[in-house]
C-alpha cells in the first residue's frame, strides 16, 4: 500500500469535474459561524444556571421548569440544541476521516454519529414544545412556584 | 519532497530533527492548540449526549428529572464539572483563535495562543471558586 502524501502547504484543490454544492466548504463556514454563535448561546447557559444565584446547588424540576415555561429560553435552548449537535457531530465526522483508516469502519461511525444527532435533535424538540411545567398530580413543592396549587 | 512517498523517507527524516524545516507547527504552540481543540470537542460532543437524555427528564416526571441531577451535585462531578467549563472554555476561546487565523492572519497564531490561556486562567478564576463554593458548601 503506497500512499502518496501531498506536501503540506501545497494549496487544496476541488477534484476537477466536481460539480454541484461544495458542501466541505459549507460545513468549514458552518463550524465557524455555529461556533461564534454559541460561545453567546452556551456562556450565557453556564452564566444562568452555574454562576447565578446558588449555581449547581439549585438546579432542579422547578428550577429547568420555570426557565421552560418562558419561549425566550425555549428558544434559546433548541438553538442551542441543533447548532450544538450539528457542530459537534461534524467536528466528529472529521475526525472519523481522519483516523478511521478502513472503509467500512468509516461507515459505522459516521451513520453512529448521524444517528446520534438525529436521533437527540427530535428528541430535544419534543421535549421543549411539548414539556409541561405543571404536570398533574405533581407534588406542589417540586414544581415552580407559578403553577396552579392542586 | 511533494511528490516523495511518506513510505520512502527513512526513520531519521521522519523523527530526529530537533528543528524541523518546512514544518509549520510540529510540536510547538500550533499543535498543542489543535491536539486540545480535538480533545476539548470530542470530551463536549459526549457530555453533549448524555446532558440532552438527562435533561429530558423534564418531560417524564419532576421526581425522576431530581433524581438525576442531584447527581450532578456531588463533590464528585462539581470537580468534573469544573473540567467540564475548563473544556468549553478552551474550545471557545481557541475557535475565535482560529477564526482569527482564517480571515485575519497566521502570523500572530503563537501570540494569540497565549491570549487564549491567559484568557482562560482569568475565566477559570472567575468560575471555579464560586462554582466549587456551591458544590462543597452544603
Amino acid at each position: 500500500m503506497a500512499t502518496t502524501l501531498d506536501s503540506p502547504r501545497s494549496p487544496y484543490a476541488r477534484p476537477t469535474g466536481k460539480r454541484g454544492t461544495n458542501w466541505e466548504k459549507w460545513g468549514w463556514i458552518y463550524m465557524r459561524g455555529s461556533g461564534v454563535v454559541l460561545i453567546v448561546l452556551i456562556f450565557g447557559h453556564l452564566f444562568v444556571n452555574l454562576m447565578i444565584g446558588k449555581g449547581v446547588d439549585a438546579l432542579n424540576f422547578g428550577f429547568v421548569a420555570g426557565k421552560l415555561a418562558s419561549p425566550f429560553w425555549q428558544w434559546w435552548d433548541v438553538a442551542m440544541l441543533w447548532l450544538a449537535l450539528i457542530h459537534g457531530g461534524n467536528g466528529m465526522r472529521t475526525i472519523v476521516n481522519d483516523y478511521a483508516t478502513q472503509r467500512v469502519t468509516r461507515g459505522i461511525f459516521k451513520w453512529a454519529i448521524l444517528a446520534a444527532v438525529v436521533i437527540l435533535i427530535v428528541l430535544g424538540t419534543l421535549v421543549v414544545f411539548t414539556f409541561d411545567p405543571c404536570p398533574a398530580g405533581s407534588p406542589a413543592d417540586l414544581l415552580p412556584k407559578f403553577c396552579p396549587a392542586i | 519532497m511533494p511528490q516523495e512517498s511518506a513510505r520512502t523517507l527513512t526513520s531519521q527524516q521522519k523523527t530526529t530533527s530537533r528543528r524541523p524545516a518546512g514544518t509549520l507547527y510540529r510540536g510547538r504552540e500550533g499543535m498543542w492548540s489543535w491536539v486540545l481543540h480535538r480533545i476539548t470537542g470530542v470530551a463536549i460532543f459526549f457530555f453533549l449526549l448524555v446532558h440532552i437524555l438527562d435533561t429530558a427528564l423534564v418531560r417524564v416526571s419532576p421526581e425522576a428529572y431530581n433524581a438525576v441531577i442531584s447527581t450532578y451535585q456531588t463533590p464528585l462531578m462539581g470537580l468534573g464539572e469544573v473540567a467540564l467549563v475548563g473544556a468549553i472554555v478552551f474550545h471557545a476561546f481557541n475557535g475565535i483563535r482560529i477564526i482569527l487565523i482564517d480571515f485575519w492572519s497566521a502570523k500572530y497564531q503563537k501570540v494569540m495562543f497565549y491570549v487564549v490561556i491567559g484568557l482562560w486562567v482569568v475565566t477559570m478564576l472567575g468560575f471555579a471558586p464560586r462554582h466549587l463554593m456551591n458544590v462543597f458548601s452544603h
